[in-house]
């Protein structure tokens, strides 16, 4: 898995749970280091492994941690910069819901060997979408949950209502049920073009 | 259809194809600003002035006039706010017929974009996706300058990471770990830059005396702990540029670049020496040592040779401690003939 999925998790154990919480995890794995680099590549095996042990040491089913860390993705001030990448998808929540499908390809624009699920939406009324997620390279960590934690956060960040509900995987893709209640049910959070300069 | 629908459906049809645009009429004055370039002109609404006094044409250097303006029809302009912060654009102009069938008669119709200048622009206009057609590029290209910049730096921070942990392998990998002191391994790379620059140098090869019997009476412990303040008493006694390498057990080689004076050589070895010789303390117990130096100076070659200046620095060693203990000489060429007439010495120092 690619240097910046595992930091993401570390990231998210460090700045939730603390230094000594994710020095713990990586002390009991013995993988011989302690941090990971955003830009190298790891083996699959080892997400998987971190994933694990930071459940169990969370006691907290797994499709749970994968939430949060969706979650973490988009509102912790620390990755203030992927919020804003993923809100050049669009001025409103139905305007980013259709940018998904370019997200894996707008993420190797910047990254080039970064491969992330392929994604799916598809509109069945104006306020009822379906998203496909499609399994993630080695295809043992579910990226729906992922997505669900942060597409919340995104319509959070949009200032949107929204209803998301996992309806299970069929074969290998995992579809996720997106109801927008209301598109402007909060102010949400603003939005500069020009931020990154000031 | 009157004149004045055709042309308020032609400029809601600009609107949205192209924001950042101004209609001209025949005299060049602004009758239609999209609205992107109406925020741009700022609190004066452009509509009714001339264009060119809002707008400087830098490329292609033409005249003033209306005339002139409609010869550029097609070609890339190259042109600049007239108001701070002086913005540069890149546009694209039609002739509009006489006969009026669309927008003003003689008028022009410009069309514009920022070019490589939107990073700045979208910041000193405040300026949101909205501001763009929906098939602009500008906002994909901010997007990507924000990707790249954040996967730079994770990139550069990686280096800088690497370049750290490079280092210090070096380091550890050129020092000898008891005494902090450089290790045989560092001494070629010490000598092949002085060579490289041509720099003169000296080479002082230094000797403990009386060493081995501080570990044979007071133990290894005791023989670790001379060893050390010795390498302080020489770092003290040497300038930061010099190199000090503990080449074996009590054995070291000294390299001091840019001296090429014989009594200045003679007097920093003395002072060595006399550093050394204060006993070191261990528990209740002082350690007396002392040391004999062989020095050999660059200058004195008319062709630097290494393997040369490194035998006569051991000559010179050997001339020392045939002296008595506590000695320093430096190599000088009646010594090589004087050795060969006694014949080789021997090549293994610890045999003696």
């Amino acid at each position: 898995m690619h240097g910046l999925v595992n930091r993401a998790v570390e990231r998210f154990t460090r700045d939730t749970y603390g230094r000594e919480m994710w020095l713990g995890i990586m002390q009991r794995l013995d993988l011989g280091f302690a941090e990971f680099e955003a830009m190298l590549s790891y083996d699959d095996e080892i997400t998987h492994e971190v994933l694990g042990e930071l459940a169990v040491s969370l006691n907290k089913p797994m499709t749970e941690v994968l939430e949060d860390i969706g979650t973490y993705l988009v509102s912790h001030g620390n990755l203030e910069a992927l919020r804003r990448l993923l809100r050049f998808g669009g001025t409103d929540f139905v305007e980013f819901l259709h940018s998904l499908d370019d997200l894996p390809g707008r993420a190797q624009l910047a990254v080039p060997d970064l491969s992330l699920p392929t994604l799916e939406l598809e509109d069945h009324a104006r306020d009822y979408y379906s998203l496909t997620v499609g399994p993630m390279a080695g295809g043992r960590i579910a990226f729906g949950a992922v997505m669900i934690g942060l597409l919340r956060a995104m319509a959070d960040d949009y200032g949107a209502l929204v209803f998301l509900d996992h309806k299970g995987k069929r074969g290998k893709v995992e579809i996720i049920e997106v109801r927008l209640l209301d598109v402007a049910f909060a102010s949400g959070r603003a939005f500069d073009l020009g931020a990154a300069l000031r | 259809m009157s004149e004045g629908h055709v042309n308020t459906a032609l400029y809601a049809l600009l609107d949205t194809l192209c924001p950042m645009h101004a209609v001209l009429n025949a005299t060049g004055h602004v009758v239609h600003a999209g609205p992107t370039f109406e925020k741009l002109c700022g609190d004066t609404a452009p509509e009714g002035r001339r264009f060119l006094e809002l707008v400087e044409l830098k490329r292609p250097k033409l005249g003033a006039g209306m005339k002139d303006l409609r010869r550029a029809a097609g070609a890339k302009l190259h042109l600049e706010l007239r108001a701070a912060p002086r913005t540069a654009l890149k546009g694209v102009l039609v002739a509009l017929p006489d006969s009026g069938a669309i927008g003003p008669k003689n008028g022009v119709i410009v069309n514009l974009s920022f070019g490589i200048s939107v990073m700045d622009a979208v910041r000193d206009f405040s300026l949101t996706s909205a501001d763009f057609a929906a098939t602009d590029l500008a906002i994909e290209m901010l997007y990507l300058i924000e990707a790249k910049s954040a996967a730079m730096e994770a990139s550069r921070k990686l280096n800088l990471r690497l370049q750290g942990a490079k280092i210090a392998a070096e380091e550890q990998a050129y020092t000898d770990t008891l005494t902090g002191l450089k290790n045989r391994r560092a001494m070629q790379p010490v000598l092949d830059r002085l060579m490289e620059t041509e720099r003169d140098f000296v080479l002082m090869n230094l000797d403990l005396d009386y060493f081995k019997s501080v570990n044979d009476t007071l133990g290894h412990a005791a023989g670790d702990h001379v060893l050390q303040q010795v390498a302080r008493r020489m770092v003290s006694e040497t300038r930061s540029g010099d190199t000090i390498i503990r080449t074996g057990g009590d054995e070291f080689v000294l390299i001091f670049a840019g001296l090429t004076d014989r009594d200045r050589v003679a007097e920093i070895a003395g002072r060595l020496i006399a550093r050394l010789e204060r006993p070191i303390p261990f528990g209740d117990e002082e350690c007396r040592i002392s040391a004999s130096i062989g020095a050999s100076l660059s200058c004195d070659y008319a062709q630097v040779d290494l393997d040369q200046m490194m035998q006569d620095a051991d000559c010179a060693l050997y001339v020392a401690k045939d002296q008595g203990r506590g000695r320093h000489v430096t190599f000088d060429k009646m010594m090589r003939l004087a050795r060969d007439m006694k014949g080789p010495i021997p090549q293994n120092r610890d045999a003696r």
